[in-house]
């Protein structure tokens, strides 16, 4: 009791809004390298390496299909890969089974127990290690105010909610002190809404537990919204890994820059290129758009090399008059709007520039507008974007 | 309580499209179920019909030692088949849940039902009997003396039962295991069970009503078996069933044959129902001490939730 107070102050100095579980779990890094696993024909991981530091939040984003949630199944033991090794720690634990990995993992589905209740969902593993039953009482009772599930704890799981089945399969992993807690899409099954709030849950228990969180999902603005760090996965490849931050303003790849968020993709020639600041300046020529764009790079570019131009739709401003700077660096087009999309706080356009191509430009909704939305459907418009907000895409096809 | 119109239509329809089969079971069921309930009760008369008095002797009679044997041979052989049964297609359903192929080792299993049970008890015969295929290969190793056969014995009758009944025990664990979460499984050996305990603590519960099905569906047939232990067993296998027949077709005594008949069918009316208890119990109701529970920790919660305020 006194125990419980003692900790729960602890907790508030940290502004953490749950219960707690005690003393700060132990965690470690995960490392694959070089993992293959066929499924006949199908090669569902080709030669994937990873690395991921001891308690950070990492995603692994991609399609269905593209081996995430197969590379997960090996981490925690349930599948076995054909080459490739598998390291916690340093320490290689391939042929470990997976029930004596200090991993847990939250499944898709949840997979809670539906012939026990709550409570003996979240005992199941500290009933098997055969704990007494004063410990084990009081250490699910921990997990359940943590999880603010004190009213349903002797539910049985088809009585729950979507998001009340996920705070018990958390409660469950978590009661194991896991170092590394293992979420295979684990909000695929909820409502948008209840979704945003559970990610947001999540990041707090992760900030919490300071236990390294593998989460496995195909939605971007999830993974960008809470990782580390990112692996975009296709194909059974990694394409990229980076922090949300250069995954979505420098994508190394075709998929990459179309998967997470919206570009605008042209094909693109390099013409020539010359230093700018501490970076260069690439002239390339994009046939969609007309001729020639500026655009900055980290690197120089050669000549001749075929590229993709890019953009993202909300770096490109919209306005019914020319842009008034003349520069050099500003990329500037006339055209015509062709379909409008509202939605709120922001405004979708798609421009059907002179030349034929389509330029889709976000306009964010900063003001309030009496008549709606200043610009409308078959307005003649100008669209610009400066040089460094586009980028150049080398690796194309994947 | 008051009924939509539609909703009273349908329920009248429901009504009439019930009755042929509600008179077909009370002419051809009950009827004669309570003809059997009542005859039991009478008395044997010497031209092998039943007559006045009430009586109990019936019953009494089925408990003598002659009969009390017979009976608690049936409800042994029944219960070391019924359990072989399960053991053995519980691995079999869960095989074939997991196969890739459930059409075929459907077929399979289905295929001895195209065949007529008494041709098949004969295949078994030839197969056990003295110049059978299996006897003379244990005479030739020497594991059975010559002339000697593995019929006529109550393991021939239990080893025949189980080949025969074992099709309805594979068919409910089939169906029931094909619906299990197999992701239930991973879960089990993510908390930490061997794969041991993951089907014992998880697969097994989960299945539950398939399994009290299987044991329903072979020990009701096998509790009244009787071509059978008559095929073959041996003196020491009569069964309940054979006793039946001997007592309406050799002896002659009607009661007795009813009475034996009474005490099946409320075996297996007991098992029936205990089937459906058994799937109808899946609610939980909280406790006083749960609910004590539930509100020291809310309480708790609320504690910890001032002390942040502080």
């Amino acid at each position: 009791m006194t125990q419980e107070i003692i900790f729960r102050t602890i907790h508030c100095t940290n502004d953490l809004p749950y219960g707690g579980i005690g003393k700060p779990l132990n965690t470690f890094p995960v490392a694959a390298s070089h993992i293959t696993r066929a499924f006949g024909d199908f090669k569902a991981l080709d030669d994937v390496s990873v690395t991921i530091n001891a308690g950070e939040f990492f995603s692994l984003l991609g399609p269905s299909g593209c081996g995430k949630t197969t590379l997960l199944r090996i981490i925690a033991g349930f599948d076995y890969p054909d080459s490739g090794s598998l390291t916690f720690d340093g320490k290689d634990i391939l042929d470990l089974p997976p029930e004596k990995r200090h991993v847990n993992t939250i499944f898709q589905t949840y997979a809670l127990f539906p012939h026990l209740s709550v409570y003996d969902n979240i005992a199941f593993a500290l009933k098997l290690k055969k704990r007494s039953k004063e410990e084990i009482d009081e250490k699910v009772w921990r997990f359940v105010r943590m999880v603010q599930l004190e009213d349903h704890v002797f539910k049985k799981p088809s009585q729950l909610s979507g998001g009340q089945k996920q705070r018990v399969a958390i409660a469950r992993a978590l009661i194991n002190e896991p170092n590394v807690l293992l979420l295979d899409e684990p909000l695929s099954a909820l409502d948008a809404k209840l979704r945003q709030n559970l990610l947001v849950e999540l990041d707090k228990i992760h900030d919490q537990v300071g236990i390294t969180f593998i989460y496995v999902t195909h939605d971007q603005s999830e993974a960008l919204s809470v990782s580390d760090h990112i692996a975009v996965m296709n194909k059974g490849k990694v394409l990229q890994i980076g922090t949300p931050y250069e995954i979505y303003e420098a994508p190394a790849t075709e998929f990459v820059a179309k998967f997470i968020g919206e570009t605008n993709y042209y094909p693109a020639t390099v013409v020539s290129f010359e230093s700018y600041k501490d970076e260069y300046l690439v002239k390339a020529l994009v046939p969609e758009l007309g001729g020639e764009v500026l655009v900055t790079d980290f690197e120089p570019q050669e000549p001749g090399k075929e590229v993709a131009y890019t953009v993202r739709p909300e770096k490109v401003h919209i306005a019914t008059e020319l842009h008034t700077k003349a520069d050099r660096l500003i990329n500037s087009y006339s055209g015509v709007v062709e379909e409008p999309v509202y939605s709120g706080f922001q405004s979708k356009y798609f421009v059907k520039l002179d030349n034929g191509s389509t330029v889709k430009v976000l306009k964010q909704h900063e003001n309030y507008m009496d008549d709606g939305p200043d610009i409308e459907w078959k307005d003649h418009v100008y669209v610009s974007w400066s040089a460094e907000d586009g980028f150049l895409i080398k690796e194309m096809g994947q | 309580m008051k009924w939509r119109p539609s909703e009273l239509r349908v329920r009248k329809l429901g009504m009439i499209y019930s009755y042929p089969m509600g008179v077909w079971l009370l002419v051809f069921f009950v009827i004669p179920l309570a003809i059997i309930f009542l005859y039991s009760f009478l008395t044997r008369d010497i031209y092998g019909t039943v007559k006045y008095p009430f009586t109990l002797s019936a019953y009494q009679a089925m408990f003598s030692k002659s009969y009390g044997v017979v009976l608690f041979r049936t409800i042994w052989i029944t219960v070391l088949s019924t359990v072989l049964c399960l053991l053995l297609s519980l691995p079999a359903g869960y095989a074939m849940a997991r196969s890739k192929n459930q059409t075929f080792l459907l077929f399979l299993v289905m295929v001895p039902f195209w065949t007529n049970s008494i041709i098949r008890i004969f295949a078994w015969i030839t197969l056990l009997s003295s110049e059978g295929i299996l006897s003379h290969m244990l005479q030739s190793l020497g594991l059975l003396d010559q002339g000697m056969d593995l019929m006529y014995n109550n393991g021939a009758v239990v080893l025949v039962l189980v080949y025969m009944y074992i099709p309805y025990s594979i068919l409910p664990l089939f169906t029931t295991i094909d619906k299990f979460d197999f992701s239930l499984l991973d879960a089990a050996r993510d908390l930490g069970a061997t794969k041991f305990q993951a089907i014992v603590k998880v697969l097994l519960p989960n299945i539950k009503s398939g399994i009290s099905t299987a044991l329903i569906f072979t020990a009701i047939p096998i509790f009244g078996a009787y071509t059978v232990p008559q095929l073959v067993g041996g003196k020491e296998s009569t069964m309940l069933g054979n006793i039946i027949v001997e007592q309406v077709q050799k002896a002659r005594n009607l009661p007795l044959a009813s009475a034996f008949s009474v005490v099946l069918c409320l075996a297996s009316t007991f098992g029936v129902l205990w089937m459906l208890k058994d799937a109808g119990s899946s609610k939980t109701k909280s406790s006083l001490s749960q609910q004590a529970k539930v509100e020291a920790n809310v309480k708790l919660s609320h504690q910890g939730d001032s002390n942040e305020r502080a």
